[in-house]
């Protein structure tokens, strides 16, 4: 199965959840342990190694806070 | 050198053609249309653009995206339609975009007439839209004028970056006079700030919102110090017999050409009269006046406007050091005889007779 | 590593204004992919309107002019006939494109100007704080219509892909939305087709995009999804309304 590497650009995060949404995987949360510049609980991959790479939930994030690639 | 019959607003179009005008926008209004429809048959070949608008509005947005491509552009109206332009022109003054824009004015207010009229003083010279600004203008006097003011106006535009405007009377847009045909401009300024999509460079922006306040501030200041420049390099104006001048007439456009007369059937009556004309609506000849306010004994605005626009600009020149008399009226153009017979009335009043 | 997604070149990079949640930004970003594929983003020029997306020319990664309110079709129209090798767009809100700008967009249409309009459709003014715009739908709340529009009082909600498609003009007029990941890559197909379209010269393009505003909906980022689903597909029928030659 593909492995997917997630980037993520924090400080661009506005935590409105629209990537947790439609994560085929559901395995991003809100990072309740930090607060970004913006002030807001950035959102992050809780299980890394389930993501597959699939890119949907940069194709949804409004805000370019989320790099995707496959191995 | 070639000289031909021409209409006041056909040499106006011939003139921006000349110029390397290379796209025109315009929305149909009399007593300026024939401009439009010069051009509409002109541009075609010349491998220009012209572009009749749904409305002012978009004619003048339209000059706003074809100046900041950097071509040279115009668009041509009367008085209702420059209103509705207004908007527009401020956002070309606080983007910096040259233009030409062409008042062939009419009576108003409201719809008026189409008959001549210097009533839209106020909205040319006043930066008729929001926002502090000016840009400048051009009176023309005579239909070779016409085309010469509308080669000046284009160089005046890129050079300072501003809005210019030609305004003239309906009269003079519908006078056939001889026009010497200039020889067409073949140097033209760079345009590095242009919109030409950003191959081999930075992406440049036209714009003209500033939300930061210091930013609005800079912007605001960047402009006063144009508008400084273009007062210290710009002024233009003619005097007629002033030095001796007990009474002086000033007069723009069609109306400096009728006041002359006046000045000198009046001379003939032994009365001593001359006459200042403003080229230059804005930046307005002040320093011009103001000299001959402190040696002669009272003037007169000659307008073709029943309120008086210009006159405001008079009295701030003189400056409260002599009488400032007012000869006007809307609709019909006043003969020389007329105006004598009324500076005689005036000079009578004032004891110089 | 197989790079999925990234930020496209023909955005800036610039951190968005926008309200957590508004589709402002997976737009913008639809736009920039389309110019990166295309190679088009040096002889792309961009519009933006007066609104939310008033401050796009911060975000795309071209040359961008920024219009009076509702003029960008006018002010796209003269580039477009100065330099006819170049793609334009213009970037409109509801409240620029569909009230204030209704005149310039029907008449670029009707001229058939080579432009790509994206109209982003979120049935309300943004950003003056989300008031009636032609837009809104019955029964819609807003600030300036707080007991719901009403057909008798402000009239019914404007068609604009309805009201373009018929226009001679217009070779490509398609409405999508952002509500999902398969709406989403519909969205992007039909921008490219718009600027593909544009360049074949065929005549006006335009795709509106149904959008969110969660804050002047008074909804979460995700509720709006729902809301938008619900509420203005149902009305906004999504699809192909005009394809020149087809």
């Amino acid at each position: 199965m593909a492995r997917g590497v997630v980037t993520f650009y924090s400080d661009r995060c506005k935590a409105c959840g629209l990537c947790m949404l439609f994560c085929p995987k559901q395995i991003m949360d809100f990072d309740k342990t930090s607060i970004n510049s913006l002030g807001y609980h950035p959102v992050s991959v809780a299980k890394p190694e389930e993501c597959n790479g699939c890119g949907i939930c940069a194709l949804m994030c409004p805000d370019l806070v989320i790099e995707v690639g496959r191995e | 050198m070639q000289r031909v019959l021409m209409k006041g607003n056909e040499a106006i179009a011939e003139g921006a053609i000349r110029a390397g005008c290379k796209g025109f926008f315009g929305y149909p209004i009399t007593p300026s249309s024939e401009i439009a429809e010069y051009m509409a048959r002109k541009m075609p070949a010349l491998g220009g653009v012209f572009v009749q608008a749904e409305s002012e509005l978009a004619a003048i947005n339209m000059v706003y995206g074809g100046a900041a491509t950097g071509s040279r552009v115009m668009t041509a109206s009367s008085g209702p339609g420059i209103s509705l332009k207004q908007e527009g022109i401020s956002f070309l003054a606080e983007g910096e975009l040259p233009c030409l824009i062409v008042d062939i004015c009419r009576g108003g207010p409201g719809l008026g007439g189409i008959q001549p009229s210097q009533a839209d003083y106020f909205q040319a010279t006043r930066g008729g839209g929001h926002g502090d600004y000016h840009i400048i203008v051009l009176a023309p006097s005579s239909a070779q004028e016409m085309m010469d003011f509308t080669m000046l106006g284009f160089e005046l535009a890129d050079k300072h970056r501003s809005p210019v405007m030609i305004m003239a009377e309906g009269t003079l847009g519908n006078l056939i006079e001889p026009v010497v045909l200039r020889d067409a401009v073949t140097e033209f300024v760079d345009k590095p700030w242009a919109i030409t999509g950003c191959r081999g460079r930075q992406p440049n922006i036209v714009n003209t919102l500033h939300m930061p306040v210091e930013l609005l501030q800079t912007r605001n200041q960047h402009l006063t110090k144009k508008y400084e420049a273009i007062r210290s390099e710009e002024i233009r104006s003619e005097e007629f017999m002033t030095e001796d001048a007990d009474l002086i007439l000033v007069a723009y456009g069609i109306m400096a050409r009728i006041a002359r007369k006046a000045v000198i059937n009046a001379r003939q009556l032994g009365l001593k009269t001359g006459l200042i004309r403003p080229i230059t609506l804005w930046p307005y000849p002040y320093e011009t006046l103001g000299r001959a306010a402190r040696h002669c004994k009272a003037m007169v605005s000659v307008e073709i406007s029943t309120v008086g626009q210009m006159i405001e600009d008079i009295r701030l020149a003189a400056e409260g050091k002599v009488p400032v008399h007012y000869i006007g009226e809307i609709g019909r153009t006043p003969n020389p005889e007329e105006i004598t017979q009324q500076l005689l009335a005036i000079a009578e009043r004032e004891g110089l007779r | 590593m197989k790079i999925i997604a990234k930020k496209p070149e023909s955005l800036t990079g610039a951190k968005y204004h926008y309200c957590p949640g508004c589709t402002h930004g997976i737009i913008h970003r639809l736009v920039a992919e389309v110019m990166d594929e295309l190679d088009i983003r040096e002889q792309t020029i961009g519009i933006c309107p007066v609104g939310c997306s008033v401050l796009a020319y911060d975000y795309f990664n071209c040359d961008m002019l920024e219009a009076a309110h509702g003029r960008a079709p006018a002010i796209a129209t003269a580039i477009k006939r100065l330099l006819p090798d170049r793609y334009l767009f213009t970037y409109q809100g509801d409240g620029d494109l569909a009230s204030i700008g209704m005149g310039e967009i029907v008449h670029a249409s009707m001229r058939g100007e080579k432009i790509t309009t994206i109209f982003v459709n979120n049935t309300l003014y943004g950003m003056t704080g989300g008031q009636m715009a032609p837009t809104t739908l019955l029964g819609q709340v807003t600030t300036t219509s707080p007991y719901g529009r009403k057909a008798e009082w402000e009239g019914y909600p404007a068609k604009m892909c309805e009201l373009l498609s018929i226009n001679e003009g217009a070779a490509y007029v398609c409405r999508t939305a952002v509500n999902n990941p398969a709406n989403i890559i519909k969205t992007k197909k039909a921008i490219k087709k718009a600027f593909q379209i544009q360049a074949e010269g065929l005549g006006f393009t335009m795709v509106e995009v149904l959008s969110t505003c969660p804050t002047n909906w008074g909804l979460s980022p995700t509720d709006a999804l729902k809301w938008m689903e619900e509420h203005m597909i149902p009305y906004y029928p999504l699809g192909e309304f005009k394809v020149k030659g087809e």
